[in-house]
């Protein structure tokens, strides 16, 4: 067994995939994001007659039994289901096949902010309509939070230290900062990220009754975080899984790959409301960046939260002010494109980052226009902008007061 | 009544808990453990619940619970039936 890593040498992301409503692998999700193609369109899982939001980023063409085996299938949620085939995909992206690492070298830590609603919501009918007797015996884990992080570690014998976290839409980025730390503490190999679904009529209800989810019929116009017009976001669905390994191990077992470091995490949470003290995002960003060891000059870009709500969007524009000084870094926001994908929003936006670091581009925000001067962003719009990309912060909020900021850079020659 | 036959077996365990690729049930598995044909215990209570429903029996978690091949399933399920074992 390896010693642990020495505290500076940063774990490296050496796989990653993507399975979002603007493509369910890497590249055609990059060019997606770069092109601004909107995977945002009428939700058509079910007659949403009726419903005040009819809008959703949905995955299309996604067959589940093309990517899993038949014993998985009557098992599984549909976000269990994206999250089983990104796993698949992000090990073979790593060049991980069984036999890589022992068992217990290796750990699952995935988010998750909605569980199994579509499962439960067809339990539950059978419930009411036709009797206990008729649940799936599967329901028992089929909704839990942990079953991403349960279904991986069977499916590919990954028995090291694993975890599952809920932070509402800050869990993604939280379960890559378990992930560092589980590396930093002696595990060669960590698999994380979120994936959410919720879009049948149970957990549209739910995501509806949050409250923030936008009324607004045009799909270009529904959700526009940092606009003057910014009415609530658009959901969305699926998420992303990176391989996060110790640099010296990936190193040794010829990963094919470095695709970033993760190079630093912060997780903070917010005061109680009608607190005097400030909000915890700031404070975020500036822990993420100290475990980081980089100043805020350093940081070449910021992936928003992007709440789309004026008071949460004002609130991130004067964190990004106050540690970046005004206009002081390019921010993006290229979940406008698949909507928020809850606990996998994070996640995809740090392979977005880590793809930007490759190709030293950043993509832009879709659909906002009219961002408010004294909001003091630099916000990347209309086009991608090429610029050197070295070290990106990737920042997401969760409801009731979850903050988290992510670093990654770009991998050392 | 009819007895609960290998066939009827099979078909239940589809339904209920899949088939995974390579896995051959076609074959003489009255004696192969479930373990080997890729089916666990929640994959038995699951099958074990669908039998109930449509034979309308009752067996008992116990008994699932410590079945281990196809012909133990089978004669569970025929006793409650009361017919003859397949």
């Amino acid at each position: 067994m390896k010693p642990p890593a020495a505290p500076s040498d940063n774990p490296v992301i050496t796989g990653l995939a993507v399975v979002t409503p603007v493509g369910l692998d890497t590249e055609t999700f990059w060019k997606s994001v770069l092109a601004g193609t909107s995977g945002i369109t009428p939700l058509d899982r079910f007659d949403t007659t009726g419903y005040p939001a009819r809008l959703a980023g949905q995955i299309r063409g996604f067959d589940a039994a093309e990517h899993l085996p038949g014993r998985l299938l009557p098992q599984t949620d549909v976000s269990t289901r994206y999250a089983l085939t990104a796993a698949d995909r992000a090990l073979t992206d790593a060049g991980v096949t069984a036999g890589t690492l022992p068992d217990y070298d290796m750990g699952v830590v995935t988010a998750n902010a909605l569980g199994g609603f579509e499962f439960t919501h067809r339990e539950f009918r059978k419930l009411w309509s036709q009797g206990p007797e008729f649940v799936s015996v599967y329901e028992s884990f089929a909704w839990f939070y942990a079953v991403n992080t349960g279904q991986i570690s069977i499916r590919h014998a990954m028995r090291g230290p694993s975890a599952a976290l809920v932070a509402e839409q800050a869990g993604g980025l939280d379960a890559l900062g378990q992930a560092r730390r589980t590396v930093r503490r002696g595990t060669r190999l960590v698999l994380a990220g979120g994936v959410d679904s919720a879009l049948d009529p149970w957990g549209w209800a739910s995501q509806l009754a949050g409250g923030r989810v936008s009324t607004v019929p045009d799909p270009a116009r529904a959700y526009l975080p940092f606009d003057r017009a910014a009415a609530g976001y658009v959901p969305g669905e699926g998420g992303a899984l990176l391989v996060v390994e110790d640099a010296r191990s990936a190193r040794d077992r010829g990963a094919p790959r470095i695709h970033a470091e993760l190079a630093g995490h912060a997780a903070t949470f917010d005061p109680p409301p009608g607190s005097d003290r400030p909000g915890g995002l700031r404070r975020a960003i500036e822990l993420a960046l100290a475990d980081a060891e980089t100043p805020p000059d350093g940081i070449d870009v910021v992936f928003a939260d992007a709440a789309g709500l004026p008071a949460l969007d004002r609130a991130e524009a004067d964190a990004l002010a106050a540690v970046f000084g005004p206009r002081g870094v390019p921010v993006t926001a290229p979940k406008t494109l698949t909507g928020r994908m809850y606990a996998g929003g994070g996640p995809a936006d740090v392979a977005a980052a880590v793809l930007a670091l490759r190709d030293q581009v950043v993509p832009a925000t879709a659909g906002t226009r009219d961002v408010p001067a004294d909001y003091r962003l630099d916000l990347v719009l209309d086009h991608p902008r090429e610029l050197p990309v070295r070290t990106a912060l990737v920042l997401a909020r969760g409801r009731w007061g979850f903050n988290s900021a992510l670093v990654v850079r770009a991998p050392r020659p | 009544m009819a007895a609960f036959t290998l066939d009827d077996l099979r078909r239940i365990l589809v339904s209920c808990a899949g088939e995974n690729d390579g896995a051959d049930l076609h074959g003489d598995i009255l004696d192969t453990p479930f373990r080997d044909l890729g089916y666990d215990s929640l994959a038995l209570m699951e099958t074990a619940a669908r039998v109930e429903r449509e034979y309308g029996i009752d067996v008992s978690d116990d008994d699932i619970a410590e079945v281990e091949t196809p012909r133990g399933l089978l004669g569970i399920v025929n006793d409650a039936l009361g017919a003859d074992a397949a």
